[in-house]
């Protein structure tokens, strides 16, 4: 057997992994921002609770997050039921589940990043760019959005790489069915049960490491380019 | 002609001004610390609601508290150059000037780009970022993006106060061209004396809330009641180049 070739299962659960991760990302930053707005800037009632939501998975056991987005979103749901009856849509035990439980664990670690992002731009900037024309919204992309990039890029990163680790909240909500829900470290957790698996499992270690060195790598380099606009 | 008659309170510090700043020339706001300068500024920018009152530039209403009119920031047409520049970091220095030039609709535009670039002599930074300008340049630059957008007033909150002497000599002989070349009325807010001998053609002198003068800085300067706001807020009354070498090494 070639070394370097991927099993059929292997290139299943990377490609798995990496849509989930992506679509995860994707779904939930214009979400995270908006929420690390109302955090950051907002003043309402309830705003304390809001943060305590947003916080949850960060201190709840994974497991404990997938057994409620089964209970709320499963086929017989609180909310899956209505969901499946009018549009059709299924969240548990399908790969959008696992979509949603990645994006749910992330969450808090992507508003975490963009907020403190936030907080850092320069309010007088944003009057400046006021008396120059620019209406809140242009405002927002022109100023806010650009000078908060460099937290918005920390913030996908981590959430992306939350989401490709994401274990106990996907397991629960979408099961691990091979080809569907079955991500990378599923597909570890499955092959260390089996007997005669270490060597499968080992291969999908190196190639985890070897994802998040990706990631990683790409990551600085764009963070770097970023910090590198802002002066000279 | 800016008219702004207004009253506001913040905290224990309260607000009670009725002014007229003329539509030519530089008319310096003056006044110590704390006298209220640059709340009077935010508030004929938008940037800060006053409680009560009016204010209006050349008769068009700006905000009114009785007829419910705030006009936003960006519907005003004022420029604003802050102390501290306030040059946006992600963009080029052409990009800053042109923001608010773009936002401008052409057929109200009646100042040009070359010309301002010329008139500042900010032509060689154009490809720059802020952060590779020094204090002077950057002001230059905040100067010439607000007055790229054809205001119908130009603020100007202290813009000299964060740079040393010889940066200052790099600004003060650009606004005083300013004066000369383009018809915008300028309000311009300092604690400096000789700042205001140099460029003001009309002053407004304010304490602790309320205007206590105003006319030609030579006229102010000179009456005697005056004096004692120079000499309490230790600001001496010369402001000849020794004074301000004292104030300098102090």
């Amino acid at each position: 057997m070639d070394f370097f070739a991927l099993t059929a299962l292997e290139r299943e659960a990377v490609t798995l992994s990496l849509w989930v991760a992506g679509w995860a990302v994707a779904v939930s930053l214009p979400v995270g921002i908006l929420t690390a707005w109302a955090l950051a800037r907002g003043h309402f009632p309830g705003k304390t609770l809001l943060e305590a939501l947003v916080h949850l998975p960060l201190v709840l056991p994974p497991v404990v997050i997938g057994y409620l987005l089964l209970v709320l979103l499963g086929r017989n749901g609180l909310i899956g039921g209505p969901l499946y009856e009018h549009l059709g849509i299924t969240l548990a035990f399908t790969w959008k589940g696992a979509v949603l439980a990645a994006a749910v664990m992330a969450f808090p670690l992507l508003v975490r990043a963009v907020r403190l992002s936030l907080e850092n731009v320069d309010p007088g900037l944003e009057a400046a760019a006021r008396t120059l024309g620019a209406g809140p919204l242009r405002v927002f992309f022109t100023v806010t959005l650009p000078l908060m990039a460099p937290g918005i890029l920390t913030g996908t990163l981590l959430a992306f790489a939350r989401s490709l680790g994401e274990f106990g909240a996907t397991i629960t909500f979408v099961s691990n069915i091979r080809g569907q829900t079955q991500t990378l470290p599923l597909a570890l957790y499955t092959l260390t049960q089996v007997p005669d698996g270490e060597t499968g499992a080992m291969r999908l270690c190196i190639l985890s490491v070897l994802i998040a060195m990706v990631a990683l790598i790409i990551s600085e380099t764009l963070s770097r380019k970023v910090a590198a606009r802002m002066k000279a | 002609m800016l008219t702004l008659q207004i009253t506001h309170r913040q905290g224990q510090f309260a607000l009670d001004v009725d002014m007229e700043a003329p539509g030519t020339g530089v008319t310096a706001l003056y006044g110590p610390s704390g006298a209220g300068k640059t709340s009077i500024v935010n508030m004929v920018a938008g940037l800060l609601r006053p409680d009560a009152g009016r204010i209006t530039i050349n008769g068009l209403c700006l905000f009114d508290a009785n007829q419910k009119i705030n006009l936003p920031p960006e519907k005003r047409r004022i420029g604003y150059v802050f102390q501290e520049g306030r040059l946006f970091p992600h963009l080029s220095v052409r990009a800053n000037l042109t923001y608010g030039m773009r936002l401008t609709p052409a057929r109200i535009r009646f100042v040009d780009f070359d010309a301002v670039v010329e008139l500042l002599g900010i032509g060689h930074l154009l490809s720059r970022r802020p952060a590779g300008l020094s204090g002077g340049e950057k002001q230059r630059v905040a100067i010439g993006r607000a007055l790229l957008t054809s205001p119908a007033m130009l603020l100007m909150d202290e813009p000299l106060a964060s740079l040393d002497a010889v940066r200052k000599d790099e600004v003060i002989p650009f606004i005083k061209r300013l004066g000369n070349h383009v018809s915008i009325p300028i309000l311009y807010v300092s604690h400096e004396l000789n700042e205001i001998r140099s460029l003001a053609t009309h002053m407004i002198l304010l304490e602790e809330g309320r205007q206590v003068g105003s006319g030609t800085p030579e006229e102010l300067l000179s009456r005697p009641e005056l004096g004692a706001l120079w000499g309490k807020k230790g600001t001496p009354l010369d402001c000849g180049p020794a004074a301000a070498q004292m104030r300098m090494s102090r």
